[in-house]
């Protein structure tokens, strides 16, 4: 039972705590510059697509679910205040509530996931999967899976950086009992909160981008 | 983590004596170890594709094909070209050089992040394994250039293995970018301003910029194919619906700016090289930086060049042609200010300062022959001939692989101890420049009379211009095993070397050869830049006047 904190490990080859926080920091925003570019690719892709066949991204679009999308969104957000508050509450070495609130930043991502899964088993209960078996009312042009193509790799890459990061906060818990975080040293905590709101922000950017552009001119 | 300021430099055991056994080095998160583990790497890749390239060549030296079959001969250059681009040449200096230097330049511990450091090597080390076992289990006839639908649907072989192996060896470019980053902002020594930074370091950090920003599209791009050929979807298939010209676009998008990934480093060792061997402040610093950070950001827009005859708009290939005449504007600034320092410099002809003079040269010709690439008009013509493949040789073999031999023979007794052998490394240097300008040159002259790439017949009257090419190879390859021996047998029989055998200013020479585990016995504080040659007295003893 730590609420206490440990004293900070400071790695042999930083002067101070300040030195050692500032790096990580550093590092984890160009990490997330990295990230921007890899997504890049799949945006240019959508536009690229969108832009050659407006009337099939209409009519994909068409199939996908606003309601579960939406509230999954709404679930994401909420994840991000939590771990708000789990960073917030690192910064001030409370380790029970650290581990809390990581708890519901958890739950709420798991719940995204289920949805999620929901709606990917409803793809492929209706022919929507790409591929030899895809089948979509209304055309029989194949270039009408190029909307499904974008929407599985992005979504899907998407949930899988939303897999690593459950899996990131996880390892956070037991160290946040034992009570390793501190103001000095709540680097770990912070870098994966912001990892944690860049997936966010993917989101963010799909949902209205699959879910919403278009649909009324199917 | 002690604190051993009050012992003499000679009282500290160096980072080679301080730790012994594989796990030492397997487990290591010295900088400095990793960068031998890198090293180590690195020379067998370079070594397998460099026997590719001899049966390459071997094969190239009659007319008719008449060692390989069309399909074996796919599947050499391109395994040959995707291991010395992505294995060898793109973590050769930064990854070798680098990572042992650019901490100690600064006069930093260690990189920022060291555990990263070594996830990095293992990254790299399991791509190149993957690569290689697809090499083994028949390889791919892609080219280095995976273009689709080739690659997504026509191609035979390990396309999906490969593409993974150059996907994982991706990430571990982009996280040494990152370390490098963040080790030049947070981890410099007190006085180390920016502008007193080496311009190896400025070198250095315009790569990593490049290697953050680029490699991630072409990991996406490489992702897609890898779905596209699994899942049988359509992204760049035009069966249903995809867009081949948008993977080249991808593909381009970090396969120029990569060019610079290859000799932006290169650069940062010729800097050093030629400053420290005439004994001369570099001439206009703050040019030579910015033009690094001026090639990496034009680096970033000139992609399309690559594409004139693909379909590109007219428009857009206009576009990309002026902007391409840009990137050449920084390159000419570093060669300028090189020749500018030499300029009533005290030359002394060691050999990393052989290797720096014949990066000038060779470069000169292998961007001037770019430019014209870059011009539209004469691209239609040599697109996708022997004088694109003169052009990159001049670049990446010639320049860059100069620049690296240059900086590890500069650096050689520093990271080892030793000295290597004066006679012998000079009678290597000068192979290596006179074979591979007789490898090389009959390349662009072949090109420019229209022999394709990629094809290992061709019609008899290019044989003679191919003989002398396959004499040259032969050259360059003796050239390239001559420092394979004397620098092994250095590191048994080499003479003792001093902390600073050049009279060099740089950091890295005020500390022990080799350096002790955390670089330097007390943390230095820096009072003056790199290369404040005109404030001491030139060391005599190591003058060769010309
Ligand atoms: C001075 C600046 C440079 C300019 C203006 C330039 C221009 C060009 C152009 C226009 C092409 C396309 C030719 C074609 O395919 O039709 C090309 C190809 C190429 N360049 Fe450069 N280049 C420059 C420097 C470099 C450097 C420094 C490197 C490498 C270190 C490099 C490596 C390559 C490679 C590998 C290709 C061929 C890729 C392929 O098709 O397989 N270039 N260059
Ligand atoms: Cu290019």
């Amino acid at each position: 039972m730590a609420s206490e904190a440990r004293p900070a490990p400071l790695a042999h080859h930083f002067d101070d705590y300040d030195q050692q926080r500032e790096s990580a920091t550093l590092g984890m925003w160009l990490f997330l510059a990295q990230e921007v570019m890899f997504f890049g690719g799949l945006f240019l892709a959508y536009t690229v697509y969108r832009w050659k066949y407006p009337a099939f991204f209409a009519l994909g679009s068409n199939q996908l679910d606003v309601p579960l999308g939406l509230a999954n969104t709404i679930v994401l957000i909420g994840s991000s205040l939590t771990m708000v508050l789990a960073v917030r509450a690192a910064q001030l070495g409370k380790a029970r509530q650290i581990a809390g609130w990581i708890g519901a930043t958890m739950a709420l991502g798991t719940g995204f996931l289920v949805v999620k899964g929901f709606e990917y088993h409803h793809k492929w209960v209706h022919h929507l999967i790409p591929g030899a078996g895809f089948h979509i009312e209304g055309t029989t042009d194949p270039a009408a899976q190029t909307f499904f193509v974008l929407y599985f790799c992005m979504t899907g890459l998407h949930a899988l950086h939303m897999i690593v990061g459950l899996g990131l906060l996880a390892f956070l818990v037991p160290k946040a009992l034992r009570g390793d975080f501190s103001a000095e040293n709540h680097n770990w905590v912070e870098g994966v909160g912001l990892y944690w709101h860049f997936v966010d922000v993917i989101w963010i950017f799909l949902f209205p981008l699959l879910y919403l552009l278009g649909r009324h001119h199917a | 983590m002690t604190a051993p300021a009050t012992a003499a430099p000679t009282e500290l055991p160096s980072y080679l004596e301080a730790a012994h056994g594989p796990k030492s080095w397997l487990l290591t998160r010295d900088h400095k170890r990793i960068g031998i583990l890198y090293l180590v790497a690195i020379s067998v890749f370079f070594v397998l594709g460099g026997l590719m390239a001899v049966l390459i060549r071997a094969e190239l030296a009659t007319p008719q094909g008449d060692m390989f079959s069309s399909d074996v001969y796919n599947r050499l250059f391109t395994m040959h070209g995707i291991l010395m681009i992505f294995f060898f040449l793109i973590p050769s200096i930064p990854a070798v050089l680098g990572n042992f230097l650019l901490p100690v330049m600064i006069g930093a511990k260690d990189l920022a992040f060291p555990k990263l450091n070594l996830t990095s090597w293992y990254l790299y080390m399991i791509g190149g394994l993957m690569t290689f076992g697809s090499l083994l289990t028949g390889g791919i006839d892609t080219g280095w250039t995976f273009y689709t639908p080739m690659s997504t649907t026509f191609a035979q072989g390990q396309v999906l293995v490969t593409a993974v192996g150059i996907f994982v060896a991706g990430f571990s470019s982009i996280l040494t970018g990152l370390n490098f980053i963040v080790t030049i902002h947070r981890m410099r020594a007190p006085g180390m301003t920016w502008f007193r930074l080496p311009l190896f370091v400025w070198a250095h950090y315009a790569t990593s910029i490049i290697q953050i920003l680029g490699t991630p599209v072409v990991a996406i791009a490489i992702l897609l194919v890898g779905a596209e050929r699994l899942f049988h979807i359509g992204v760049f298939d035009p069966k249903y619906g995809g867009d081949p010209l948008l993977f080249q676009h991808l593909f381009w998008f970090y396969s120029h700016p990569a060019v610079y990934i290859m000799i932006l480093p290169a650069m940062g060792v010729m800097s050093e090289l030629v400053t420290a061997f005439s004994r001369k402040r570099v001439f206009g610093y703050h040019f030579v930086a910015f033009s690094s950070l001026f090639i990496a950001v034009i680096g970033f827009l000139v992609w399309g060049h690559h594409m004139y005859v693909s379909g590109q708009s007219v428009v857009a290939g206009a576009i990309f042609s002026f902007l391409t005449m840009l990137v050449a504007i920084p390159s000419a600034v570093k060669v300028f200010n090189w020749t500018a320092t030499l300029y009533k410099g005290s030359i002394s002809l060691q050999t990393p300062m052989l290797y720096a003079l014949g990066f000038i040269g060779v470069f000169l010709i292998g961007g001037l022959t770019g430019v014209m690439l870059g011009t539209l008009g004469i691209d239609i013509h040599v697109h996708d001939t022997y004088f694109i493949v003169a052009h990159f040789h001049y670049v990446m073999v010639g320049s860059a692989i100069m620049g690296y031999l240059g900086g590890l023979h500069f650096w050689w007794p520093k990271i080892t101890g030793r000295m290597y052998d004066e006679f012998w490394s000079k009678v290597g240097a000068l192979l290596i420049f006179v074979g591979f300008n007789t490898t090389f040159f009959p390349q662009f002259i072949l090109g420019y009379l229209g022999m394709p790439r990629r094809y290992h017949m061709y019609p008899a009257e290019f044989q003679t211009w191919n003989v002398l090419s396959s004499a040259g190879a032969t050259i360059l390859g003796v050239g390239y095993l001559i420092p394979v021996i004397y620098l092994l047998w250095s590191l048994k029989f080499g003479a003792k070397a001093p902390a600073n055998p050049w009279g060099a200013k740089g950091l890295e020479w005020q500390t022990a050869s080799p350096p002790p585990v955390e670089n330097f016995a007390t943390p230095p504080v820096v009072t003056e830049e790199a290369y404040a040659y005109e404030t001491s007295a030139p060391a005599k003893e190591v003058t060769v006047g010309v």
